[in-house]
């Protein structure tokens, strides 16, 4: 109120001349935002563009130091990466990752979130700072541990088989159980992230829609479905297009697990992307790197139609 | 709205009551067993890295360590440059932090607080590069940093993360909630705009820098794939890239080392992360729900 009245005033004719008032309030902002516009030019919105262009021509490592001196190919790379075996394999993991990744890593996020938001829960803060570590850790130093967990002779989960007498499997070498290794590494890693955003979502719901419903005789199961659920709607979206975007983009994982392997299983398309640049095909490595850029855009699309606001 | 159950203090049905405790307990025994899922890993870890490496491959494994010892902290600092790698990490994680604490700031506040021409395509293009992967400016921004002849060096390591996104949108939402009459108060008493952001608007903002501030330290500390490409000497080689390197490299043998260079990299982080946790959560949930 008293702000849009101080604004007013700035336009009023006596005060100031309006329109040098107005160049001047520009030339401030822009001189705001110049430091940073700078380097977002740079080294953001500039390999954006360059990036899209190179997806059209032959650009190879040898070519690095004349950059500009390459041929278009039209959408050659695109043909080549939509030919390819190994991409067609590097997309299957990529979607299974996702498919099963997302939905289990919101389950297990959103399941912390609500144990830890109901009244009861004790020394609740020690629960939150532990289930949210795995996200601040680097996944380098991660993968050290995480290999000794799972590997097949001296892991510690294996050991733990062992001592029931059962021979536990090869985690990471069998071709068969190597994705579900990462999917349930990568949940690990990332549901205290989501826990942390459904705990502020759920705190956000008005406590007198939980009372309404107990009036009206909802047990604790049917207010979860019938009140939760939809009312975290906007948050399950945040949660989502996060995490897809993420998960779409899945690469350490397997980079510093398996390699991509065994036999390729664990091969996504972002490691597939960066295989091809540290073979030097920079043309093929921005066509499938603007493929990965259209999924990403299209799975955000589609959660935004899914937890579209009941209305 | 006049139930019983729902005046303080008034003594409950005990049946539903009882229920509520009985409930409790299962809810604390799920929430204790999902915690040691999470955090063994970490607790084997440093547990680990005082066993020799002869105990870590031992069928079954041992829990705690037999004989406890210190000798592969001894080995991390003398046979590999750990200090160094340490050294790397920090300097450019502090670079990345304090470009965007100061960059994110500025333009943050002009969005927030100023009008000037261009404004709203500004912040929507710089928000749409939030969904753009990492992967489109990866392999650009190597050409550009190869050609401005800064590979293997601090300012190509650091460079490329000085002004992001996420920043200018985590400033500009807590900016918003400082009250305009404040800014045209200064502004009638005669300041000028930058003291007006340097000495009144920035001092209020705290928390916001805090989270910012640990947001951008600990992602540049754990960045992993851009200092493995630029990094091509030991030397500048950062703590996760020098991890992953020996990890997989001439010292793969060597559990015990591994474990201790794992757990130095980490217990830094998990200290800063236990002491300002507030602030993680925080900013989390602010730019999550706002």
């Amino acid at each position: 109120m008293i702000a849009s009245l101080y604004r007013r005033a700035g336009r009023l004719p006596g005060s100031r001349p309006a329109r040098a008032g107005q160049r001047h309030e520009g030339l401030v902002g822009w001189s705001f935002a110049l430091p940073f516009m700078v380097f977002f030019t740079v080294f953001m919105a500039g390999p954006i563009v360059a990036a899209l262009v190179t997806s059209f021509t032959d650009l190879r490592v040898t070519d690095i130091r004349d950059p500009l001196n390459v041929n278009l190919v039209g959408v050659d790379n695109y043909l080549d990466v939509l030919r390819s075996n190994v991409f067609h394999k590097a997309a299957t993991n990529t979607v299974i990752f996702v498919l099963v990744g997302i939905p289990l890593t919101m389950a297990l996020g959103l399941l912390a979130a609500v144990g830890l938001n109901s009244g009861i829960v004790k020394f609740r803060t020690v629960f939150r700072v532990g289930y949210y570590t795995p996200v601040v850790t680097s996944i380098a130093a991660v993968a050290v541990v995480w290999r000794m967990l799972l590997g097949a002779e001296v892991g510690l989960i294996n050991g733990i088989l062992s001592g029931f007498g059962i021979t536990g499997p090869r985690w990471l070498t069998d071709p068969s159980l190597a994705l579900g290794s990462l999917i349930v590494m990568a949940a690990w890693r990332n549901l205290g992230f989501l826990m942390i955003i459904f705990l502020a979502g759920l705190q956000a719901i008005p406590r007198h829609l939980y009372e309404a419903a107990e009036v009206d005789g909802a047990g604790r199961w049917h207010q979860f479905w019938k009140v939760t659920l939809p009312m975290l709607r906007p948050t399950m979206l945040f949660a989502a297009v996060i995490t897809g975007i993420g998960y779409l983009q899945f690469f350490e994982e397997p980079f510093v697990m398996t390699q991509g392997g065994p036999l390729n299983s664990t091969l996504s398309v972002a490691y597939h992307a960066y295989n091809q640049f540290s073979f030097g095909n920079y043309g093929y490595t921005a066509a499938v790197a603007y493929l990965l850029f259209v999924a990403i855009a299209l799975l955000t699309l589609f959660w935004f139609k899914l937890f579209r606001p009941n209305t | 709205m006049n139930f019983p159950t729902m005046i303080p203090g008034q003594v409950a049905p005990p049946s539903p009551r009882r229920r509520a405790r009985g409930r409790g307990w299962l809810l604390h025994l799920g929430l204790v067993i999902g915690l040691i899922l999470i955090v063994t890993p970490f607790v084997w870890m440093i547990l680990g890295s005082f066993k020799t490496t002869a105990e870590l491959r031992q069928v079954p494994p041992t829990w705690l360590p037999e004989e406890p010892t210190l000798d592969n902290y001894r080995e991390m600092f003398d046979r590999l440059d750990f200090a160094r790698f340490f050294f790397n990490s920090a300097l450019v994680a502090t670079a990345v932090t304090i470009g965007n604490l100061v960059f994110c700031s500025m333009l943050g506040y002009a969005l927030a607080k100023l009008r000037f021409p261009g404004k709203r395509p500004l912040f929507l293009v710089v928000l749409m590069t939030m969904m753009v992967p990492g992967l489109v400016t990866f392999m650009p921004l190597f050409v550009l940093v190869a050609n401005l002849g800064l590979v293997n060096t601090y300012p190509g390591l650091a460079l490329p993360f000085m002004a992001q996104a996420f920043g200018v949108f985590l400033m500009r939402q807590y900016i918003l909630g400082i009250p305009d009459e404040l800014i045209h108060a200064a502004r009638i008493d005669g300041a000028g705009e930058h003291y007006i952001f340097w000495r009144i608007v920035l001092p209020l903002t705290g928390p916001a820098l805090a989270t910012l501030a640990i947001l951008m330290f600990l992602g540049s500390w754990n960045n992993f794939l851009w200092p493995l490409v630029v990094a091509t000497s030991e030397d500048m080689y950062t703590l996760p890239v020098a991890i992953a390197l020996f990890s997989t490299g001439e010292h793969d043998q060597n559990l015990g080392l591994l474990m201790a260079g794992s757990a130095a990299a980490l217990l830094p982080v998990l200290v800063v992360f236990v002491v300002l946790q507030r602030f993680f959560t925080q900013g989390i949930a602010t730019t999550g729900i706002k």
